[in-house]
Parts: C-alpha cells; sequence; structure tokens
C-alpha cells in the first residue's frame, strides 16, 4: 500500500479558503479503512505461547538475527487478552485443543491466527497419532498457514507479510468486529472418553449408536 | 532349567502357567521367536543354567551376569529366572518388593534408570521391565515382571504388580505411565492416575489390540503407500471423519467428563509423599542448601491451629504460562506466596511417540527421535542409532564416528546456551541474556544446516554411520567456531553472569536436592552432577568414541540452581574440547567414508532386545527396543531424562516462595517434547 501523501488531496482541499495556508502542505488525506489498517498492520501483537518444535524458530524469528521488531510485531504479550495473533507453533494435542479454543475465544478482536508448521495445520508426522488434532483449523479459523517441519524463520516472516497484506484488504464495513449480533465464540471441546467437539454433538451421538466402529474389531 | 522351574505361586503370575507345563516355562517367546536363530547363536546358552535347556525353538535365555547370579542365589532359582535375550524374571510378585530392595541395597543399584512395559499380546501377558543401574557406574540390569493383560480393551489388569515407588522415588511417574499406557495397576503407588493422556480416556493405548483412529496396519510400510496402492484419506476410514473414536452407545450430550478428576483431591487430602519428620517439620536441608527458607510449620495439621489461620489456594501455572518452558502445567498450593504443595499435569505435548514409533520402520524412526527432545536433535539421534546398532551388531565406520562426536557435542553447547538464556529469562532478566546465546547458537544451526540440511531436524544419523560428510569449508566452518569463536563467547559469559551478585542472591540454595535423594529420584544430567554425582554415560559407560578424548566431568557439590548453571559451563567448555580434539583428529579419517555397508531403506534387525543410552545435555536418553526380527520394532519406549527429572520437582521446590518455583524448573531444562513424548 502506498504511504498516504497529500499529492492526493483534492483541488478542493487546497483551494478553500477556510483551510490555514500552514495546515495545506502538512494535511493527509486518505481514506478510513486505509489509516486504520496501516496502524492495524504494524502494531499486530502475538501471544506468547509455544506449543513445540515450531516455538523454538520463533524464538529465534524473535531473537536479533531474524528480529520480528522490524515489523513492529516484537511484543509478545503473555496474555490473550492483550494479544491480537495466536501463532499455533506446534503439534496440537487433544489434550491441549481445548486451552487453545479457550484462549481463542479470550483473545479480543481482531484477531488473527497463524497455523506454524506442517502439525499445526494439518497433524504433521504426528498425524497419525491417537492424541494429535489433525490441524487446528479443526476448531479455529486459521488466516495463514504456514509449511515446514519446523518453518524457518524467514517462513515465519513471511507469513507475517502474508498476515499484513491480509489485514491491508480488510474493510470497516464488513469486518465481523463491528457488525451487529453475538461475538462468534468457539464452544470448547471437551475431554471425555476422546475428545468430544459439543458443534457435532448430534452427528457423534447417531454415529456412535450405530454398529461397533472399527476400534473396537479384535486384534489381529 | 526349565524342568526345575515350577512356577511357585500360579495365582499370583497367571502368565507363566501358560508355559509352565512345556519344556520351557521361562521364556514364552516374543512375536516372531522363530525368526531368533541368528541371534540365538550370539547369545549363548546361561552357563549358570543345568542342562535342559534343549528347546528346539524360542528365544536364547540371557547369560546371567554375576550381579543377577547373587540375585539369583539369594532369591532361589523359583523365584529368579532368566529371561529371554537379556535379564532376569521375577516370578513371585510379591517378592519383587523384596528383590528390589536387595538389588539396591546389597547390589548397589541404587537408581531406577528405566521402568517401562511390553504388551506380549500372542502369549498373553504384559511385561514390566525395569532397569536398575549403579550411581558409580557400570552397565544396568534388566528384570522383569509379567501380568496376564486380559482382553478387555478398557479394563486395567486384574493382576496388580507391586509399586516400586517406596524404594525408588523416580518410579513414581514411569510406573503411572506404564499405568496410563498399558492398563497394568500398580499396587502402594501413592497417586496413580493417568498421566500422558486424560482420566477417562477411551482405552490403554499402547496395548497391541488398541487400535489408534487412524489405524491402517500394524505396521509400516503400509499397502496402500505403494506406488502402486490405493490411498486413502485417513478420515474416511473413521465414521466421525475426524480422528476421534468414541465406544459404542456414547452420548456426547449426557456424559461426565473430568479430565483432571483426582488431581485436586489428591492436593486437598494432605500432602502425599512429603516427607515429614518426626517433629512434624520438613526435612531440613544440609550443607550449602542450608539459606533455604524451609518450612516451619507442618501443613497439614495447620488448620487444627485457630491462631495461624491462613487461606491456602491452589493456583495454576500452565499449560499456557510463559515460564513454564512449553506446554506443562504446574498446579501449586500456595500458603501465600510459599509453595506447599505441586503436581504436575503432563501430556499437553503428547503426541504419542511410542505408538507410532512401533508402526514404523527401523530408518523412519530417526526423524522422529529429531522432534523428541527439539532443543538438541542430534544427540537424540545418536542415541536410537546406537542402540540399533547394537542390536543389528554393526559398527560405524570411524570417519562417521567423529562426524557424530562432533555434532552431538556441538548440540550440547547450543542446549546449554539455551538452557542459560532461558534459566536468566526465568530469574527475570528478560530476553536480553537470552538474546545473547540465541545469535551463537544461530551460529551452530548455521553449520547444521550447511552439513544436514536442516537447522533443528537434522536426520543426520543412519544405522552405521551419517548422511553426509562435511566439505572443507564446513570443517573450517566448525573449526572456526570451536578454536575461536565459542570459547571467547563462554567466556563472556561467565564474566557476565557467574559473579553476578543478583543471580548469586537468587540462585545459591535454592532448589536444594541432595545427591542421594537425587540418585534415588533416577534424576541425571547436569541437576545430577550439580549434586556432587559424577554420573556421565560418557564416563561411567562409554559409548561410540568418548574413550578417546580427554576430558573431564564436571562436578559441583552445591545441589542448587547455581550449580546446575555453573555445571552447565563448565560441560560447556568440557564439549568444545572434545570437538576441538575430534576436528583434530577427524583428517585422520578417510574423507567420504561415512557408511558402513551399503545403504539401505529397510533394516531387519534381529530378534531381541537392548537398552541403549546415551548423555544427552538434559540426561540420560535410553531406549529400549524389542525386536521381533522384522521391518518394525515390536516395542520401542523412550526413557526420557526431562520426564524423569520432573519427578524430583516437587521436593526441590515445596518451602520456596513461587518466583523460585520457576527458577527451579528453569534449572532442571527440559523440554516437553521429550517430557511428553
Amino acid at each position: 500500500m502506498a504511504e498516504p501523501t497529500n499529492a492526493n488531496a483534492p483541488e478542493a482541499f487546497q483551494n478553500d479558503p477556510r483551510v490555514p495556508d500552514e495546515l495545506k502542505n502538512n494535511v493527509f488525506i486518505t481514506s478510513l479503512d486505509k489509516i486504520y489498517n496501516w496502524g492495524r498492520k504494524r502494531s499486530v501483537w502475538p501471544m506468547l505461547f509455544g506449543l513445540a518444535c515450531c516455538a523454538i524458530e520463533m524464538i529465534a524469528t524473535a531473537a536479533s538475527r531474524h528480529d520480528l521488531a522490524r515489523f513492529g510485531w516484537e511484543l509478545m504479550r503473555a496474555s490473550p487478552r492483550q494479544a491480537d495473533l495466536m501463532i499455533v507453533s506446534g503439534t496440537v494435542t487433544k489434550k491441549m485443543i481445548p486451552q487453545i479454543v479457550r484462549l481463542y475465544n479470550q483473545m479480543p478482536e481482531p484477531r488473527y491466527v497463524i497455523a506454524m508448521g506442517a502439525c499445526a495445520t494439518a497433524g504433521g508426522p504426528f498425524k497419525e497419532g491417537y492424541n494429535v488434532v489433525s490441524g487446528v483449523d479443526k476448531f479455529i479459523p486459521v488466516d495463514v498457514y504456514i509449511t515446514g517441519c519446523p518453518p524457518r524463520p524467514e517462513a515465519l516472516l513471511h507469513s507475517f507479510i502474508k498476515l499484513q497484506e491480509k489485514i491491508e484488504k480488510q474493510s470497516l464495513r464488513n469486518v465481523p468486529w463491528y457488525q451487529k449480533g453475538e461475538e462468534d465464540v468457539v464452544p470448547v471441546p471437551v475431554l471425555g472418553p476422546d475428545l468430544v467437539d459439543l458443534r457435532r454433538a448430534q452427528e457423534i451421538k447417531e454415529k456412535a449408536a450405530q454398529a461397533a466402529p472399527a476400534q473396537e474389531q479384535p486384534a489381529a | 532349567m526349565a524342568e526345575e522351574t515350577t512356577n511357585p505361586t500360579p495365582a499370583e503370575t497367571p502368565a507363566a502357567p501358560k508355559a509352565a507345563p512345556a519344556a520351557k516355562p521361562a521364556s514364552p517367546a516374543p512375536a516372531g521367536a522363530a525368526k531368533a536363530a541368528p541371534a540365538a547363536a550370539a547369545a549363548k546358552p546361561a552357563a549358570a543354567k543345568p542342562a535342559g535347556h534343549a528347546a528346539p525353538k524360542g528365544p536364547p535365555l540371557a547369560t546371567l551376569t554375576p550381579e543377577l547370579l547373587q540375585l539369583q542365589q539369594q532369591f532361589g532359582e523359583n523365584v529368579i529366572t532368566p529371561a529371554p535375550y537379556v535379564g532376569v524374571l521375577v516370578n513371585d510378585l510379591s517378592k519383587l518388593r523384596d528383590v528390589m530392595t536387595y538389588v539396591r541395597d546389597q547390589l548397589g543399584f541404587d537408581m531406577l534408570a528405566n521402568a517401562t512395559a511390553v504388551d506380549y499380546i500372542k502369549e498373553g501377558y504384559i511385561e514390566v521391565v525395569y532397569h536398575p543401574q549403579r550411581s558409580k557406574g557400570g552397565q544396568p540390569i534388566t528384570l522383569k515382571v509379567r501380568v496376564p493383560r486380559g482382553n478387555d480393551p478398557v479394563a486395567p489388569t486384574e493382576v496388580a504388580v507391586p509399586s516400586l515407588t517406596p524404594i525408588y522415588a523416580g518410579a513414581e511417574f514411569q510406573e503411572r505411565e506404564i499405568y496410563d499406557m498399558y492398563g497394568v495397576r500398580f499396587e502402594g503407588h501413592p497417586d496413580l492416575r493417568r498421566i500422558l493422556t486424560w482420566e477417562g480416556f477411551y482405552g490403554w493405548p499402547l496395548r497391541k489390540d488398541w487400535h489408534e483412529p487412524y489405524y491402517e496396519g500394524d505396521t509400516k510400510p503400509f499397502d496402500s503407500r505403494w506406488p502402486s496402492g490405493h490411498h486413502q484419506l485417513a478420515e474416511e476410514r473413521v465414521p466421525w471423519e475426524d480422528n476421534v473414536n468414541y465406544p459404542p452407545g456414547f452420548d456426547p450430550l449426557n456424559f461426565n467428563a473430568n479430565p483432571d478428576a483426582g488431581l485436586y483431591d489428591s492436593m486437598a487430602s494432605g500432602v502425599p509423599g512429603l516427607a515429614v519428620e518426626s517433629n512434624g517439620h520438613a526435612p531440613q536441608p544440609k550443607g550449602v542448601g542450608a539459606a533455604v527458607p524451609v518450612l516451619d510449620r507442618n501443613y497439614n495439621n495447620l488448620a487444627d491451629d485457630e491462631e495461624l489461620r491462613t487461606d491456602q489456594i491452589i493456583v495454576n501455572m500452565g499449560p499456557q504460562h510463559p515460564s513454564t518452558h512449553g506446554v506443562l502445567r504446574m498446579v501449586v498450593k500456595l500458603d501465600g506466596e510459599m509453595v506447599t504443595d505441586l503436581k504436575l499435569v503432563l501430556g499437553y505435548l503428547h503426541r504419542n511417540h511410542e505408538k507410532i514409533g512401533e508402526r514404523n520402520t527401523w530408518l523412519h524412526n530417526i526423524p522422529y527421535t529429531d522432534r523428541l527432545d527439539y532443543i538438541c536433535g542430534l544427540a537424540n539421534e545418536l542415541g536410537y542409532v546406537i542402540t540399533v546398532e547394537k542390536m543389528m551388531g554393526i559398527k560405524p565406520t570411524e570417519r562417521a564416528e567423529y562426524l557424530r562426536v562432533i555434532m552431538a557435542e556441538l548440540t550440547r553447547i547450543e542446549s546449554h546456551f539455551w538452557a542459560i538464556g532461558f534459566l536468566l529469562n526465568d530469574l527475570g532478566a528478560f530476553y536480553t541474556p537470552a538474546l545473547y546465546f540465541i545469535t551463537e547458537r544461530d551460529l551452530i544451526l548455521d553449520l547444521f544446516e550447511a552439513v544436514t540440511g536442516s537447522r533443528l531436524m537434522c536426520n543426520y544419523m543412519r544405522f552405521g554411520g551419517v548422511s553426509r560428510d562435511f566439505t572443507e569449508a564446513q570443517i573450517m566452518q566448525a573449526r572456526e567456531l570451536a578454536f575461536e569463536r565459542i570459547p571467547r563467547k563462554i567466556d563472556e559469559l561467565e564474566q557476565l553472569l557467574t559473579d553476578n551478585e543478583i543471580i548469586k542472591a537468587r540462585t545459591i540454595g535454592v532448589g536444594y536436592l541432595p545427591a542421594e535423594r537425587s540418585i534415588n529420584y533416577s534424576l541425571t544430567g547436569p541437576c545430577l552432577r550439580a549434586a556432587g554425582v559424577p554420573y556421565d554415560i560418557r564416563r561411567v559407560d562409554p559409548y561410540s568414541i568418548y574413550d578417546r578424548f580427554d576430558f573431564e566431568i564436571p562436578v559441583f557439590y552445591g545441589a542448587d540452581v547455581y550449580d546446575r548453571y555453573r555445571v552447565r559451563v563448565a560441560e560447556m567448555r568440557q564439549s568444545l574440547r572434545i570437538v576441538q580434539q575430534a576436528l583434530n583428529q577427524l583428517d585422520q579419517t578417510k574423507p567420504g567414508d561415512i557408511q558402513a555397508g551399503k545403504k539401505a531403506y529397510n533394516h531387519r534387525v534381529p530378534a531381541g532386545e537392548a537398552y541403549g543410552r546415551v548423555e544427552t545435555p538434559k540426561g540420560e536418553l535410553g531406549f529400549y527396543l524389542v525386536s521381533d526380527g522384522g521391518q518394525n520394532p515390536y516395542r520401542y519406549h523412550v526413557r526420557s531424562s526431562s520426564f524423569i527429572n520432573l519427578n524430583s520437582l516437587k521436593e526441590m521446590t515445596v518451602g520456596h516462595k513461587v518466583a523460585d518455583a520457576v527458577v527451579i524448573l528453569g534449572s532442571l531444562d527440559i523440554v516437553l517434547g521429550e517430557v511428553d513424548r
């Protein structure tokens, strides 16, 4: 996005006698969307929250060589209430997903999610594990996915730039957090005999009532 | 042997009678025993056993070491019989504690290195395997007990194994893990709950007849994955189209979910496990740790004391907490700021390493070991490959040995940089020291990346060698690091930190755990050496080519956070010495000669079992592997030092302020990937 400059100032403004002379060259005119997004995209505060191996690369990204601070994103907050961005950096397990969903719900809008690495995207090398969620997007919406196991710091930086591009394209007119109605809260999954996604409770009940699942077949 | 071993107490060990009428009661075969012929030739029948071991098939019985012979003489040949391949079977569960007490007190195996279990489904029993070892060094011994496994996938075993927690405090988490994974009950365990999964989880995941939702086959490579195979999404195999599985008739709208069942109860009702001396006080630390603020009240009786009534609150730290080094959850009971009890809730990063590892081929597992302790992946790989090499009986080439040592020791330096940086973080020196060390660490990772292609997950070692040789430029890069840059930076580190007043004030005497308790808790690694025990696998049970290098095992005696820090600094210097010597000797080896034998995708490992271990930066990393002679491990167990070191966290922490709890945890230097696996 081009920076707002007074070159764009309309002719009418320049010639308006009510505008004092000293202001004429000091006023920038832009759209509200642009100035709003311009500010937002440069001050995203990620949540200080690491899950697994990818968190190590996330820390390396924040450290001096890769220097996240160049993007205005260096202020990692440990509290979800102060964070705008959740970087899901590692394998999402069934035991952990209730906490992740709760943290996501506690983040104020506007909020963004980056799924860092193969595990957070789709389960990665641990997908077949019985305690692994096949991607954090089964529960919370994801804005940017990064490949890699783990992604290099440069890949994480790339995802930030992609997220900045996404923020730039948002408009005040239709962003969800200025819409009327209830806030969209993801129900926190429950740990029962296995992870229970309450949004699918009815479906689970019906299928569980049917014939015995694959689990029940005797050993070979 | 076979003839004499009539089972003494059939009711106690119903596993053995299955085989007792046959000629060979002591050795029901692990699966695939028929393929054991080559191993049979290698491990000759035990000299101690009387003639009659002329069984036509079945795995060979172990040769008894002098310690085990002594044990057998003490308890009789009915109780102690040689087990298949390695170690002895304790046939009488009621005598297990006596046997283990004898092993600890008379034989001197004062440390329970490893406890795990194996599900022999064909034979119908679960074998619990113990590896006690001596803190003075030497090989561990192997003791096994058997319990019938039962056929119900969700019920725990009917026969309980006596818990070893009164003998080895380090058994606590390991027994909980066995219970969690196999459903083996332990009688007398102070807090037998699930540890890696959650209360209410359906089934016992590591049992061979328990299948994960995405189950495709018992072993890889799966037929569908071959080029001609019929691919199918894992989700399509599950009725719920997701990685979940519910018992038949499960009603998600009406069930009782309490994943923390028993957790708070165990804290509310007294403090199990906290040693209280006869005067009602907690034991006084002695020696350097005398500065520790200690419990001066017996908190169990506090409620009765009208004048001193204070509220105790329970605080959950984690799993999302900036100071818990990952997704660890500490539940602390606080009186004011004083920690009066502490429980750990683990498993938030339980990635089913062992279940996946038993499906994988032997080679498949190497990249997975990188992800165990993801700070020091190369050290983990070394542990796995030398264990498998031990079973296969192959030896890597000279050059590969040197490359492995260089990589493993650079990993140690890199990991200690990280550990010290984040210990300082926990002390409140927020990020500045860590940033210095991450800079140095990145330089080491650059070398890893140049050689292996990856910064963290290197996937470098192979059975019998390594995957890539160093080029001349990379050797120069390593020399620059080892001779110039890192020594200078370690000096700088010491100059800034070691005599720093704040660090001393915050760490000296904090987290004191004396040597005897540390050993009893199976503590390993820098934390044990900071308590004055010179226990380092590189020296006590040398592997690879560590016997060729001139280096010392740094030992300090304070047993507190400060000395754990100093041990790490001193170890970095010793690691540098090793790397320098290895780099100097590297040109005596043949360039390019990095793989013994020819490269293979599929390795067949002779039937047998092995417990191999290495000294990683965190402590003793062990692999307990059982092979049935096929392409896949029958049992793949990781003895994780981070996990077992956490046993002692409570005793180190109780009596300190909550801010110190964070520091003590930092000084243990855990990595959650290895804790939860």
